[in-house]
């Protein structure tokens, strides 16, 4: 387990959108769901390392704004061609109106 | 002035594929002009509406179509609606190939598949290698050595442009191919862009589609006719490939490889509505490929929130086709010469990989 840190309010994303957090060298992509809950990913995706965060959310998929890349944002799987290699999810909270994500660093 | 002409190898793993590694252009950081996150995610909102409208005419002018050629066969009255079949069959399902495999058509995944797969096989490309081959061409487009769309190569060589109107050497490629994958081989070419777990797709389908025109050949022997082949296979597919080809030379014909802005080396022509239904946008290239996650549906509107940026679309085929014919014609001799699209005032290039 590592340390959570702070990403953003969680005013700050959309219902059903995502946005990029950058920290220590890495990208990840950070997802609130149309049901509320926030959801954290690998912020590039396997298939060619384009940034999720540019790319749509529907319901619980991200797509690459790319290739079409899809990938269940809950548990990093891969949903078809081009991607093939699921996302690493990481653990996600939300205190007192802010989001977390442990990077497990 | 006399321009020395450097030898192209467009091989996928030849010299020139080395040399985009080494210079930056392979899967490099492409030009994208400013777009708020609001509006982008409005305009890549997926809807089934407007494609399940536009097939369901789609179907209905082949049924209309191929019924009247059917019915006035074999007289010459079956030829005008030979042709209009053929331009549905070898034309539009370049367009419906092309959208649906971008999954963006429609909302419905299985929807988008289902085009994809009755598309690809009319326009005889196969599905899991283009899929994979526009990946590319998306990541890489018009990198010598990198693309494997790359249309037109250079020096041009215009019997050959001409031939692709017929759809001459597409066809003649894609049964070489389809046979080829019906035995389980795979060229070292596509193994660069194919993933291992994809190939068995790939092998499956060249065997139904043998099975599929076979069944179709045995059927005019049967029926001592032709007819059954002029609705379905490589005839269709080259007598109405045409259209397609005209449309396609516009995205990127005559215009300049090995940079990394979609503006210089994409192509934007306003077209009438009858061309727009059989292209579904795609004439809008160069916003497809800036954001090739908006719907063709809504490429129009992306046209018009990206006009500041962009070079002046052409006005139609034939100015587009006034660019494009003598800059193919002085590429036979000067392969380095291409079109520079002029953009708006103050308005800069990206020519080259960032450091």
């Amino acid at each position: 387990m590592g340390q959570w840190i702070e990403v953003c309010a969680a005013g700050d994303i959309d219902a059903e959108d995502v946005m990029r957090f950058d920290h220590g060298g890495q990208t990840f992509a950070i997802y609130r769901s149309p049901d509320d809950e926030f959801y954290a990913t690998d912020g590039l995706c396997t298939h060619e390392k384009v940034h999720l965060a540019d790319g749509l959310v529907m319901d619980n998929i991200i797509e690459c704004p790319k290739h079409n890349g899809r990938f269940d944002y809950r548990n990093g799987a891969a949903m078809g061609a081009p991607a093939c290699v699921n996302l690493k999810t990481y653990p996600v909270k939300v205190e007192a109106g802010k989001v977390l994500i442990d990077t497990g660093a | 002035m006399n321009v020395i002409a450097t030898p192209r190898d467009y091989g996928l793993l030849g010299r020139d594929a080395k040399l985009a590694e080494e210079m930056g252009l392979a899967s490099a950081q492409w030009y994208q002009c400013p777009m708020p996150r609001k509006r982008l995610k409005e305009l890549m909102q997926r809807r089934d509406a407007p494609a399940i409208l536009d097939t369901v005419i789609w179907i209905a002018s082949f049924l209309v179509s191929g019924g009247l050629a059917y019915y006035f066969w074999p007289t010459w009255a079956a030829l005008p609606f030979f042709l209009i079949y053929g331009v549905l069959y070898g034309s539009s399902t370049d367009s419906r190939w092309h959208e649906c495999g971008h999954g963006t058509a429609f909302k419905t995944r299985w929807m988008n598949d289902a085009i994809y797969h009755i598309a690809c096989f009319m326009i005889m490309r196969e599905p899991t290698v283009w899929r994979w081959s526009h990946t590319r061409h998306h990541t890489d487009t018009i990198i010598v050595g990198r693309d494997p769309e790359i249309a037109v190569m250079r020096p041009v060589l215009i019997l050959k442009v001409i031939s692709m109107f017929f759809a001459i050497p597409q066809t003649w490629g894609a049964i070489k191919s389809i046979v080829r994958h019906a035995f389980g081989r795979l060229g070292d070419e596509e193994a660069t862009f194919i993933p291992e777990m994809e190939r068995g797709k790939v092998y499956l389908v060249a065997r139904i589609w043998i099975v599929i025109h076979v069944a179709v050949i045995a059927s005019a022997f049967y029926a001592e006719s032709i007819l059954p082949m002029l609705f379905v296979g490589p005839l269709p597919t080259m007598y109405g490939a045409w259209v397609h080809v005209m449309t396609g030379l516009t995205q990127h014909g005559g215009l300049a490889e090995d940079v990394l802005d979609h503006r210089l080396n994409s192509r934007t022509v306003l077209l009438n509505p009858v061309l727009r239904f059989i292209y579904w946008n795609m004439n809008y290239h160069i916003e497809h490929h800036m954001f090739p996650m908006v719907p063709y549906h809504a490429l129009p509107e992306l046209h018009k929130d990206l006009q500041p940026y962009l070079p002046r679309p052409n006005s139609g085929i034939i100015d587009a086709y006034r660019d494009i014919i003598p800059a193919l014609w002085r590429q036979r001799k000067e392969p380095d010469w291409h079109i520079e699209p002029k953009l708006p005032a103050g308005v800069s290039p990206v020519t080259a990989a960032a450091e």
